[in-house]
């Protein structure tokens, strides 16, 4: 297997290849976890590992810098972020007096394309993972932030909300011996 | 362009990969002890730069020249740091240590699903193709 040129590597997925393993994994953890809650904070665990090493390829890909404020970096999140690993781009919303809260509005979810939620898992988060991706990713740039679902279009609300928090910064760890 | 050495260094301290190519003369103390001089000389000369800038910015070292070598820094946004020492006639390495980072760092490294984040990289593929790329500059 080769893995030449791989970086510069525009081919794409099927989309709906992408959308069937993603439901393959989810049906799969449903059947190990008695509760939905479980499959849930499996599909945050999960999406936080993906997160911390997505991100790296995020910057190889993109010529991103810096942010220097959480709107800038709400943009950045979703018109290159989404764009780049999901092909949507989700609006950016209801922001918080203090600005430190904002929600991702999607129109359109990739991952629920073929999706129903049958009705003995009505607690289940089916696109939990893009909490963690988002809190995993933002985590390596320096921002701690809570992520969580506010309304699923799988459970019959009109647009899938996911809210955003910001924590704290986080630093670079200091040296020994440094102040 | 003769390319002295490289360190990688994530944020945490710990040199993640450190590579010579042409080193004649040692630092005469341990190389654990010269990794943590270098990142401290490195945290030191960011703060003290981000200190005296004019605008409020957290990027600014992108290295120094010294009278028989020069130190060339790249820092990612994630907190990687890139160090790489050559001799004094080469100009600009940025793209060098972006490459580096972008085409081979993520390429073999991050997301190598054995290499776990934060530890020493022992990925022979990575050193192999690290070793070509600088190869490749040394002769141009």
């Amino acid at each position: 297997m080769s893995r030449q040129g791989r970086p510069q590597d525009t081919r794409k997925v099927s989309g709906e290849l992408f959308s069937l393993t993603y439901g393959a994994l989810v049906a799969q953890l449903v059947r190990d976890y008695e509760k939905d809650e479980e499959v849930n904070q499996q599909l945050d665990k999960m999406g936080y590992n993906i997160g911390v090493r997505l991100i790296e390829d995020f910057f190889a890909r993109s010529q991103q810098g810096r942010c220097h404020d959480f709107a800038q970096a709400a943009d950045v999140l979703t018109k290159v972020g989404f764009k780049m690993f999901l092909g949507v781009v989700p609006t950016v919303a209801n922001w918080s007096a203090k600005g430190d809260e904002f929600s991702l509005i999607l129109d359109q979810n990739p991952l629920v394309d073929f999706v129903e939620l049958p009705e003995t898992h009505q607690g289940l988060l089916y696109s939990n993972i893009i909490c963690g991706v988002i809190r995993g990713a933002l985590e390596m740039v320096q921002l701690e932030v809570k992520v969580w679902f506010v309304q699923d279009q799988l459970r019959g609300s009109d647009s899938t909300e996911i809210r955003v928090k910001f924590l704290k910064k986080l630093e670079d760890a200091v040296p020994a011996g440094e102040d | 362009m003769t390319i002295y050495n490289l360190y990688i260094f994530d944020r945490n301290c710990s040199c993640l990969y450190y590579k010579e190519w042409t080193r004649q003369k040692e630092a005469g103390i341990p190389r654990e002890e010269e990794f943590k001089l270098m990142y401290g000389m490195i945290f030191s000369l960011k703060s003290l730069i981000s200190r005296l800038s004019i605008i409020s910015a957290k990027e600014g070292l992108v290295g120094y020249t010294a009278s028989n070598y020069k130190l060339h820094y790249f820092e990612t946004p994630t907190g990687f740091k890139f160090v790489m020492n050559t001799d004094t006639s080469v100009g600009n390495v940025q793209d060098v240590l972006r490459h580096i980072y972008a085409r081979i760092f993520v390429e073999y490294v991050v997301r190598n699903p054995v290499a776990r984040p934060g530890e020493h990289v022992d990925s022979e593929l990575f050193a192999a193709k690290l070793d070509d790329y600088i190869q490749d500059l040394s002769f141009k």
